[in-house]
């Protein structure tokens, strides 16, 4: 369409993983989110951005029904993930949240054990045999987690004596040890400092080679260092949705292009 | 399934979801194990309270009416002579008008006469002599009297001596009962609201005790508190929370003030027996020193109510006062104390509502002697409601079980008055600011 | 004389107001300006009338009595109190107060009734020496006030002066009530350990404080050990919370997580009752209701139960305390933060295992708090135990005998006894500063470990 250059991003797989239609959501009578039609694919970060309050978030807790924990809230419209209907009644969240992880904004592990916070998952799910499978996904999850090495010593010491940035990985490692197709993220690095932010980044571009990621984030920067396919939402409503590159460079609508120059936010 | 092979250990997604799908009813059944067990508690908890309030009602009903009968008295001049007054054969001359009431009884036989006698409350008597002084020219003439029949009569009557219970397990016989069913066949019986209940003082005959002296009691104890404790609770309260500097002092008034309010209430007692009572020379059983006693017991809860209200008063209304050039006392008392008043008042009725209720320290001071006349002052022998309770409820006579459960009853009253009043100052003057 | 002197206060209050408003009034019509308003003026007067002479009236109220029981003893001719011990004197002096109202039983001595009537000349005297005392200070304070008025009085800075410290004072009377329990306790509890070896008292098995009432008397030598005394507490505090503990908790689980908000507002305070029943009324519910219950419950599965047991006391006294529990409880799972919430569901817990792997072991800590407020309750608890346990001491822990507890001793070793000279009523004193301080202990323990707890959320 333009002559502008797209970045280069690597796009392993055009498999859509999850498909919303129609998405509405409301609070009582305000309503939250209208109309949200959005595609996210397997194997691909996928960034939400926009100005505080643009919905953003409310809109990544329908994707594996978080919303259904405030009383006052109501979503319509149709959420598939793998062709299937995820607000179906036969659908029970708990399977759901197993198969699509959630990482938050504030790092929150339990008032356990390092082991234990990752074990959490695994356990209540049972999906370790005995001991040694357990240590083993523990292992294997605080690896990618990319914190393994920071803790492996101290495994019993609690969680919550780590720094933000090991909690958030702590976090991270404890998401993927349920083994998840899906990870959503809810602004991941906003209570971290830079240096913290700079790891978890790292560590969600590797983690984009098992899963299918979504990261909500304020930080435009961040949504172009990680993403490959990027979504502005702008008062409830998703205005524009495509290559993160083509977004940052040659928005279609005057709505992003003002957000992005820092004109609306 | 397949992909375990390659790593054992580690679950693909494919086995996740089929190890979940799997766990899941066996999931969902303990959370709903854990939902009953507490729907199960709760309805312990209720039942209990069901159980209480239902066994008060039924047992403390009857309490509220009393059996009377109406006799015509023939006042003999041989039995009460006018020179005589205030003695005279009162019991006697009702004896022998309910003998009248009953034809065919031998009121000769001492025994059966003292035993007709019997069917009216030992009050009778008294009440008839008082009629005869207040007018002495009754003396030879025949009056109408109504007058309350004595306990087991009264019992009876009320359904709580059954007639099936064999006769030798019985307090009132069968001849008694005879005696009982003609007059009332005769329509002498009546079973109107116990109006004494609330106008008589104690005593040791259950158809004739009743609440006042322990109501009057109550009611002084409930002012002295009040009088003592809200002004001291209030002025510590403001001082603590908006003119003490915050040191080392101010952190153990605040502690000390939190464990105050933990301390046994049998121990305000100990401390009420030792020093108002052992050292200061106050009176036993006197009303003003319970409500002494719980006012120090008070103090803590309305202080810490009243912090609470002056907390909740926003920075922006203090600014405003002291922009205005307000100094900081005048700040408090005509804006921040005004605005905290409805929240102070709710704590301070509450307090009050608990006060009421409290009964180890009146205990220990002495409320509990058996006082057959209400208080005139604060400072006369008296008992108070929960006292009272406790007199009664320790009285051997079957009728005193009715009146400790109407005399709850009536406390409870009282407390649902108090806490709804402290509920209704709370909604109607809430602000969210 | 005593209502006089009240009136007498109250007119010279409004008079120093008025009076003091007044006189600023004039010096503000002369022109002058006023540092203060007149109103501050007005009330300096009042209060500096009001506190000084409701002080002194009060005092003199309080030292009145024995000022004037020591003067009328003092008068007695010599001899009269010979060979009386304590009690013997407190008994000459009551009779001699009773013969002064007018009250004479039988044929008093002579000088009995000579001591009545100088006793009655005392009182009068007092009274009116009081009246007296009353207006010569008030007057003094209204014109000390008076002269104070002028342009550059600081009125209103006086008036706060005495506002500050009257609600100093105010503060000062809770650190004076427990001052005054520690002194009052502790001065009884000395006595008392002269009397009984501490060794004995706390070490002993037995616990029979009968003191015998004549000299010849060998039957009641008196042993005061308090360990049947604490041991029997301890059963009936741990049956009230095997009761409330578990009721309580269950209840709290409920309505945190799974109640629906509406049916929750319902069911909160209606627990809340529960907790303002006073506690007589349990005690009466024990003995009417839930004894007999477990009686004739035992009785057709052959058991002999006794008729006051420590079961149903302690029963009872746990169904007073499920409020408690469960609203602590409750407190603590709310304080929890949400992202500890939001992280086990996002995991794919059921609410259930949110509750029982996460909340409830982070609540923890609060929650034991509360249970060991609710210790404190129910060993301090009288009434309920008063009424529904036993009165003799038993080393035993069996919930069906009947034990007796340290608050039902104090309560009968008190009733109906004033003089405070033999180790029976002194063994009360001793009893209620054991009391004292276990409570209190465990008081401080609980309200650091709920206060450190809030603080590891906030």
């Amino acid at each position: 369409m333009n002559d502008m250059r797209p970045l280069e991003r690597i796009v392993d797989s055009d498999t859509i993983k999850i498909a919303a239609r129609g998405v509405q959501v409301h609070y009582g009578e305000t309503q939250a989110i209208k109309d949200v039609d959005v595609d996210i694919e397997d194997h691909t970060v996928t960034a939400f951005i926009g100005p505080s309050g643009c919905g953003k978030s409310t809109f990544l807790r329908c994707l594996n029904r978080m919303n259904d924990t405030i009383d006052t809230c109501r979503v319509r419209g149709s959420i598939t993930l793998d062709g299937e209907d995820i607000y179906d009644k036969s659908v029970d969240p708990v399977q759901l949240r197993a198969k699509v992880g959630m990482v938050f904004q504030k790092p929150n592990p339990f008032p356990k054990s390092i082991y234990d916070n990752v074990a959490y998952g695994p356990r209540i799910h049972g999906l370790a045999r005995n001991k040694a499978e357990l240590d083993g996904i523990v292992e294997r999850s605080l690896r990618r987690g990319a914190i393994w090495d920071e803790v492996k010593d101290r495994l019993d010491a609690p969680g919550t004596g780590l720094s933000g940035g090991q909690q958030q990985r702590l976090c991270i490692a404890r998401a993927i040890a349920t083994e998840p197709e899906v990870l959503l993220m809810d602004e991941p690095c906003s209570a971290l400092d830079p240096i913290a932010t700079s790891q978890v980044e790292e560590l969600i571009d590797e983690l984009r080679t098992s899963y299918s990621v979504v990261i909500v984030t304020h930080s435009m920067q961040q949504a172009a260092r990680v993403s490959q396919k990027t979504a502005f939402f702008h008062l409830g409503a998703l205005v524009e949705f495509g290559e993160t590159g083509q977004i940052f460079t040659n928005p279609q609508d005057p709505r992003t292009e003002s957000y992005i120059t820092g004109k609306i936010g | 399934m397949t992909d375990t092979s390659l790593d054992p250990g580690f679950s693909s997604p494919r086995r996740t979801t089929d190890l979940v799908a799997a766990s899941l009813r066996r999931r969902r059944r303990k959370q709903s194990r854990l939902k009953w067990i507490g729907i199960a508690a709760i309805s312990i908890a209720f039942l209990m309270l069901f159980l209480l309030v239902a066994s008060m009602v039924r047992t403390g009903w009857q309490a509220f009416t009393e059996t009377n009968i109406t006799l015509d008295v023939y006042i003999d001049p041989a039995e009460v002579p006018l020179e005589r007054l205030p003695r005279g054969g009162f019991d006697d001359v009702l004896a022998a008008s309910l003998g009248q009431m009953l034809p065919g009884v031998d009121m000769d036989d001492r025994a059966t006469a003292r035993a007709v006698g019997g069917i009216l409350s030992n009050g009778a008597q008294f009440d008839l002599r008082d009629r005869v002084v207040a007018d002495p020219s009754l003396i030879g003439q025949t009056i109408t009297l109504t007058v309350p029949v004595s306990d087991p009569y009264d019992q009876l009557n009320k359904g709580l001596i059954k007639r099936e219970t064999p006769e030798t397990n019985r307090r009132v016989k069968d001849a008694q009962i005879a005696w009982f069913d003609r007059l009332q066949a005769e329509g002498a019986i009546t079973k109107p609201f116990n109006i004494g209940l609330f106008t008589d003082a104690d005593s040791r005959f259950p158809e004739l005790a009743g609440l006042k002296g322990a109501l009057i009691g109550s009611f002084w104890v409930l002012i002295t508190c009040f009088v003592i404790a809200f002004p001291l609770g209030i002025g510590a309260a403001i001082y603590l929370e908006e003119f003490a500097p915050k040191n080392k002092m101010s952190d153990f008034v605040e502690v000390n003030i939190n464990n105050l309010a933990a301390v046994p209430s049998v121990v305000f007692g100990l401390l009420a027996l030792a020093v108002f009572i052992g050292w200061f020379g106050m009176p036993r059983s006197a009303p003003f020193v319970g409500g002494l006693t719980l006012a120090l017991m008070t103090m803590p809860t309305i202080i810490i109510a009243t912090r609470n209200a002056l907390k909740a008063v926003p920075p922006s209304i203090r600014e405003a006062a002291l922009g205005l050039g307000a100094s900081k006392q005048q700040m408090v008392f005509q804006h921040v104390l005004p605005l905290a008043m409805p929240g102070i008042l709710t704590g301070t009725i509450i307090g009050l509502a608990q006060a009421l209720g409290e009964t180890a320290p009146l205990l220990l001071i002495g409320m509990n002697a058996s006082i057959t006349s209400a208080a005139s002052s604060p400072f006369d022998s008296s008992t108070a409601l929960p006292t009272q309770i406790l007199i009664w409820a320790d009285s051997p006579e079957r009728g005193f079980v009715s009146l400790t459960s109407a005399a709850i009853l009536v406390l409870l009253g009282f407390l649902i008055i108090m806490n709804g009043i402290a509920i209704f100052l709370r909604q109607k003057f809430e602000r969210r600011w | 004389m005593t209502g006089l002197a009240f009136l007498l206060l109250i007119i010279a209050t409004i008079a120093g107001y008025l009076l003091n408003r007044i006189a600023a009034r004039t010096v503000r019509d002369r022109g002058e300006r006023l540092h203060s308003m007149t109103s501050y003026h007005g009330l300096f007067s009042a209060l500096m009338v009001l506190v000084p002479v409701l002080t002194a009236i009060l005092l003199w109220l309080v030292l009145q009595g024995p000022v004037i029981d020591a003067i009328t003893m003092g008068n007695l001719p010599p001899g009269a109190l010979e060979g009386l011990g304590q009690g013997g004197t407190q008994l000459v002096l009551a009779e001699i107060k009773s013969i002064s109202l007018g009250q004479i039983f039988g044929t008093p001595e002579d000088w009995k009734l000579a001591a009545a009537e100088h006793y009655t000349a005392l009182k009068a005297t007092a009274g009116w020496m009081l009246v007296i005392v009353v207006a010569l200070l008030s007057l003094a304070i209204i014109a000390f006030a008076r002269s104070k008025v002028t342009a550059a009085f600081r009125a209103r800075q006086g008036v706060e002066k005495i506002v500050n410290g009257l609600m100093i004072f105010c503060s000062v009377v809770a650190i004076l009530t427990t001052v005054g329990i520690v002194i009052s306790l502790s001065y009884e509890t000395l006595r008392f350990f002269e009397k009984v070896p501490l060794t004995e008292f706390l070490f002993g098995t037995n616990w029979e404080p009968q003191i015998p009432l004549r000299e010849d008397q060998i039957a009641a030598e008196g042993a005061f050990g308090w360990l049947p005394v604490i041991l029997g507490t301890i059963v009936i505090t741990v049956v009230a919370l095997v009761v409330a503990v578990p009721v309580g908790l269950f209840s709290a689980i409920y309505l945190n997580e799974f109640a629906p908000p509406r049916l929750r507002s319902v069911i909160k305070p209606m627990l809340e009752i529960l907790a303002g029943v006073p506690t007589v009324v349990y005690g009466f519910f024990a003995i009417l209701v839930i004894a007999p219950a477990i009686r004739s419950f035992g009785q057709s599965i052959g058991i002999d139960v006794a008729p006051n047991t420590a079961l149903a006391a302690g029963g009872v006294m746990g169904i007073m305390l499920i409020p408690f529990i469960s609203s602590f409880t409750d407190d603590a799972l709310s304080a929890v933060p949400r992202a500890l919430r939001d992280g086990a569901l996002g995991l794919g817990s059921t609410r259930g295992e949110m509750m029982t792997t996460v909340l409830f072991p982070a609540a923890l800590p609060g929650i034991v708090g509360g249970v060991l407020l609710a210790v404190s309750r129910a060993i301090g608890e009288t009434m309920i135990v008063v009424m529904a346990a036993g009165l003799i001491a038993k080393m035993t822990i069996n919930p069906l005998d009947s034990v007796t507890t340290v608050t039902v001793q104090i309560v009968t070793l008190l009733i109906g006894d004033t003089s405070f000279d033999n180790p029976k009523t002194l063994a009360a004193f001793a009893l209620g500063m054991m009391l004292f301080l276990v409570t209190l202990m465990i008081n401080i323990l609980a309200l650091r470990i709920v206060r450190k707890y809030r603080e590891a959320y906030d």
